[in-house]
């Protein structure tokens, strides 16, 4: 095995953030007031780590704007439900409305935040999360592809690397595409990276990580402004 | 008056001939035409092409149509996890898919019944949704051309009717219904309650009745999972 490689195995029995501490970091990038689209997986659980001061109106694509938490045991009703199919209840002041109009407002610039899961993003800022090559069944698109088209800022959340400890951060997506250059910023169990002009910037790095071993671990060019400092857990 | 309200639901969709393509609301377990769909499964209908998010929950929604191999081709954004009959029959190429993405689905439907030649969009650029597509680009972005979906039926499912029907939904089981109400040549709505002329306000309907052709009432049916 090449001396590189040890290395990077090395790397990866280092603790990382969780999926919650994810969540809880990519919570500190919705502004107050703003209406917030959440995808499937990691962003989902964001919801729950909202600082008590902010006010987040969220969006369903089923054509709810303003859900509340999820439903409790015995508040269910099977006609209120989320994108993942989960009875969730409302917040005074929400609204109901058809799909093509939920969809008007993630593709028409409408929201000012969306968070996805993805399986890969490029140096560009592409996305490509709806597939992955060789997997079983017809796999399904939903909503992803017209979110990433409209939203005025989209974050990605998703672990750094696969299982296998391939990146998930690329200069090019070799996974079915969802959108050409429409992230903003990646959130990931080791770093903060911007999508900017002239490339990936890393923001924040989880702590204990140096920028250059998050490098390591990453298949595009990190730059850095300064000192980066570490992800602040809430 | 043309009657438009049925007793049975048999009876509703007694013209459906094989081959006839049929959108079906629902989202997520809720608004979808449940009996409806299990009157087509009675009439064992062949050859049908369905337009829907989702491809059913097992047994549940358009699962047993595609269990009984009653449907040849799909238009949807989203099969689902659980639509295991679908799944199979797909694996086994007694199917075959366009997937489309959830809001295109939306709007080329609409174009249908809007009376559009199809639209231009940014979303599906570079992906496979693009494969065949006209591209062009128009003021600086790269987009491709899509065309609208249209069909025989529309099956949906609606809280509220009234004789003339008019329609209102209950909480998020509205989504594609409205939309599919437009759509197509003959909308056909399950609703839970009939309710005298008159009754819905005027500023409450959702789907006025000019788009909705006949009328069942049924105990609607939800599927878990």
């Amino acid at each position: 095995m090449p001396a590189e490689t040890v290395r990077e195995k090395a790397l990866l029995e280092k603790p990382r953030l969780t999926r919650e501490q994810i969540a809880g970091r990519a919570a500190l990038e919705l502004p107050d007031g703003a209406y917030v689209n959440l995808g499937w997986g990691i962003p989902n659980l964001i919801a729950n780590y909202l600082p008590g001061e902010i006010t987040v109106y969220f969006h369903s694509e089923n054509g709810i704007l303003g859900m509340g938490r999820r439903a409790k045991p015995g508040e269910e009703d099977y006609d209120l439900v989320d994108a993942m199919k989960i009875p969730v209840t409302l917040i005074p002041g929400a609204s109901f409305f058809h799909q093509a109009d939920a969809h008007l407002m993630t593709r028409g610039g409408h929201l000012d935040v969306a968070v996805l899961g993805g399986f890969q993003v490029s140096e560009k800022g592409d996305l490509a999360n709806w597939k992955i090559p060789g997997a079983k069944g017809s796999g399904g698109i939903g909503g992803a592809m017209d979110i990433s088209a409209g939203a005025k800022k989209l974050i990605v959340c998703m672990e750094h690397v696969t299982k296998d400890g391939a990146p998930k951060i690329v200069k090019k997506c070799t996974y079915p595409l969802t959108g050409l250059e429409c992230v903003d910023t990646v959130i990931t169990d080791l770093a903060v990276v911007d999508v900017s002009p002239e490339g990936l910037v890393l923001r924040e790095v989880a702590p204990g990580w140096r920028p250059q071993d998050v490098q390591k671990l990453t298949g595009a060019p990190l730059m850095t402004k300064g000192r980066v400092p570490e992800i602040r857990l809430p | 008056m043309k009657k438009k309200v049925y007793s049975r639901l048999d009876e509703v969709v007694a013209d459906v001939p094989d081959g006839a393509r049929i959108m079906f609301g629902g989202f997520g377990g809720a608004g979808f035409p449940n009996n409806l769909i299990q009157a087509l499964v009675r009439k064992g209908v062949k050859n049908i092409t369905a337009i829907s998010n989702n491809c059913g929950t097992h047994d549940g929604e358009l699962g047993l149509m595609f269990k009984n191999n009653q449907i040849k081709h799909v238009i949807a954004s989203f099969p689902g996890p659980h639509a295991s009959h679908f799944q199979e029959r797909f694996a086994a190429k007694e199917v075959t898919l366009e997937l489309v993405p959830q809001g295109i689905l939306c709007e080329r439907m609409r174009a249908a019944g809007a009376g559009l030649q199809g639209f231009y969009t940014t979303v599906g650029v570079g992906t496979e949704v693009a494969d065949g597509k006209e591209e062009r680009v128009l003021e600086g972005k790269r987009c491709i051309l899509e065309m609208p979906i249209r069909a025989d039926y529309a099956f949906i499912k609606a809280q509220k009717a009234d004789a003339l029907g008019n329609l209102t939904y209950r909480l998020a089981a509205r989504n594609f219904n409205p939309i599919m109400a437009m759509a197509a040549r003959t909308t056909i709505a399950e609703v839970e309650e009939l309710v005298p002329v008159g009754s819905i306000e005027p500023e409450h309907v959702v789907t006025p009745a000019i788009f909705v052709h006949r009328i069942v009432q049924a105990k609607g049916l939800h599927y878990a999972g």
